[in-house]
């Protein structure tokens, strides 16, 4: 596999350990159907939030943020109807949510957490 | 997540108001919003301000950066924001004092290298921030001179948006770069501003009627129009005008000085102090005169020599359209230019020349030539100057060109130089205030008719018997009269006579139809 895509897989086990750590309950991870995928799929008192994890190791090339756009958003908004459709779960709220992990090699993992971007 | 604010000058017209810059760090996707009527060149603003951010070595925060500019329906124009705006985001993230930004007016276009670059209209903005109250303003340090020229005001010039942050309180050690300098004096190419210090009174050759004209239009502020062949000196003498003419006063100057700094021309050192001559050619359009433009309102050729003197050669070849546009401010002294969102105001008290040809062909009247032009298209050529403008010009002068026994007698007589010239004139005005100390009016030209025929100032039947025999017999309109009367006052003061006499309102007359 790619080193690019076993940072990204790096940075979900960072950010899923976060958001754990932070008191949310895991429901998914790297969900997937014939429209793409969504990274993290985590819930705190009956809310979703759907989760995109942008992970860079560095930022020389800009932020981790900066390569979230709004065009990625609105898949994520519409993979998040077809979620709630197959797992048949209509939680109260949803949001969308954004995680940037920066990791530097050598450094402390930097994770920055967005919610409700979208 | 932070807010802050400073503050930024839009102008309009002369007057300037305080705009608010506001910056709000959300906890949004990176993205930089600028709302508050801003036009396509400040739009713009939010990408120079994150490059030079970069090289300067503070950049922006990664979230969302929303910036304000207060109040929001008011029109805002051009690059002079930039600093403010990037202040003030960096001022919201914690890089600079927030109350240190806060507390001064910021006014300067960045480069993206970080580098600060002049803006014109500077001298007027300043004007305005030190009216509203404030007293410490940062600007380019191109602009800086220019700035200085504001007295009460603490000016503080950078050359970078480093600089800038380090004297708000960053911790970024000084890197010295290259200041860009304001384009300099000589303007862009196609300026239509004639030097006027080389020239001299002195070298008018012959055409005395025309160098006295000069001096009583100098003395009394008298609009003038000539009529003549081509080769007779009309322009130059036009030139010539401007030198005659007092300094400004310090109002005066400071007005034509931010009415030269709007028009971009910059400033240098110092103020204007010498009255400015613009001479627009005979294409100019209504807009190009009086001032106008899409978006932001510039000023025009009438408002740019506002204090001075504004030469229109071949004014029958004008649009009658642009021509008659001139009425309005050689009537009140203001153009105003009014647009769907603003009103904007520029001062335009000027000294009209105008200079004509007789006829298309330009021979019409001169000995031992003959002149082409049928008579219908030597009407209709004058014609096109309206009635309405030549009544209100006092002054209405027939230049000839000069003979062979003129050019030698010329290089025998000493000449008027226009030093000397411009001592007379500064005397006669120094007459004409102190006769009309306690009134709204400063010169001859004025002055109205009823005033000057009120009774402490009225002549006497005698002297005025030729004016009322012409006024009589229908040659003049009694608008016209009161010109003559005007002009007769002018050249009495010019001669430091007590009152005009016989032989003033003669000369008077003479100029008013001859």
């Amino acid at each position: 596999m790619a080193r690019k895509d076993d940072l990204g897989r790096l940075g979900e086990e960072h950010a899923a350990r976060y958001l754990t750590d932070a008191g949310y309950t895991l429901l998914a991870r790297n969900w997937r159907c014939e429209q793409g995928e969504i990274d993290l799929i985590v819930e705190q008192d009956g809310e979703v939030a759907f989760v995109e994890v942008k992970t860079r190791s560095g930022i020389g090339f800009g932020h981790p943020f900066e390569a979230i756009t709004v065009v990625k958003l609105a898949r994520l908004r519409r993979l998040a109807a077809a979620w709630c459709e197959q797992a048949d779960a209509w939680p109260e709220r949803i949001r969308i949510d954004a995680i940037a992990v920066i990791l530097a090699p050598g450094a402390v993992p930097v994770i920055e957490h967005l919610p409700g971007v979208f | 997540m932070g807010l802050a604010r400073t503050h930024a000058v839009a102008l309009l017209g002369l007057t300037g108001a305080l705009v608010e810059v506001e910056a709000d760090i959300s906890g949004q996707l990176p993205g930089m919003v600028l709302i508050g009527l801003p036009d396509a060149a400040l739009s713009e603003a939010t990408e120079r301000v994150r490059a030079a951010a970069k090289n300067s070595g503070c950049p922006l925060t990664h979230n969302k950066l929303t910036i304000n500019l207060s109040p929001a329906a008011l029109p805002k124009h051009g690059s002079g924001f930039d600093l403010a705006i990037a202040l003030a985001c960096l001022a919201a993230d914690g890089v600079v004092a927030a109350g240190s930004v806060g507390s001064v007016v910021h006014i300067g276009e960045l480069a993206l290298d970080g580098r600060l670059r002049p803006v014109p209209g500077m001298l007027p903005a300043v004007i305005a921030a030190s009216r509203l109250g404030h007293r410490t303003v940062m600007v380019p340090a191109g602009n800086a001179a220019e700035a200085e020229l504001v007295p009460g005001i603490t000016v503080i010039g950078v050359a970078s948006l480093r600089e800038a942050a380090i004297w708000h309180g960053a911790e970024l050690t000084p890197v010295p770069v290259e200041t860009i300098e304001w384009p300099t004096e000589a303007g862009p190419a196609g300026n239509d501003v004639v030097e006027t210090g080389s020239m001299d009174l002195a070298d008018v050759i012959g055409n005395e009627d025309a160098i006295l004209a000069l001096q009583i239009a100098a003395a009394g502020g008298h609009h003038l129009f000539m009529l003549g062949p081509p080769g007779s000196g009309k322009t130059m003498l036009a030139a010539r005008l401007p030198g005659l003419l007092p300094d400004l006063d310090p109002a005066a100057s400071l007005e034509a000085s931010s009415l030269r700094s709007l028009a971009g021309r910059g400033l240098g050192r110092s103020l204007v102090t010498r009255p400015p001559l613009e001479s627009p050619h005979h294409t100019a359009t209504a807009a190009a005169m009086v001032g106008g433009g899409s978006g932001q309102i510039r000023p025009g050729a009438a408002a740019r020599a506002c204090h001075g003197v504004l030469f229109l050669d071949e004014a029958p070849e004008f649009a009658s359209a642009v021509l008659d546009a001139l009425r309005q401010p050689l009537e009140s002294g203001m153009i105003s230019i009014h647009r769907a969102n603003a009103v904007a105001h520029f001062p335009a008290r000027f000294q009209l020349v105008m200079a004509a040809n007789p006829c298309p062909c330009g021979q019409y009247g001169v000995a031992g030539l003959e002149c082409s032009c049928p008579p219908s298209a030597r009407r209709r050529y004058l014609a096109r100057i309206s009635g309405p403008l030549l009544d209100r010009i006092d002054i209405q002068l027939h230049v000839n060109r000069i003979t062979a026994a003129q050019l030698r007698l010329a290089a025998e007589e000493p000449r008027l130089t226009t030093s000397a010239a411009r001592e007379r004139v500064i005397r006669a005005r120094r007459a004409a205030r102190e006769r009309l100390a306690g009134t709204p009016w400063s010169l001859n030209s004025a002055v109205p008719g009823s005033w000057l025929r009120s009774r402490h100032l009225r002549l006497d039947r005698a002297t005025t018997a030729a004016l009322d025999r012409a006024l009589e017999r229908g040659g003049i309109t009694m608008r016209g009269y009161d010109r003559v009367l005007r002009v007769a006052w002018s050249i009495a003061d010019l001669e430091g006579a007590d009152r005009p006499g016989v032989e003033q309102l003669g000369q008077a007359l003479y100029l008013r139809t001859g």
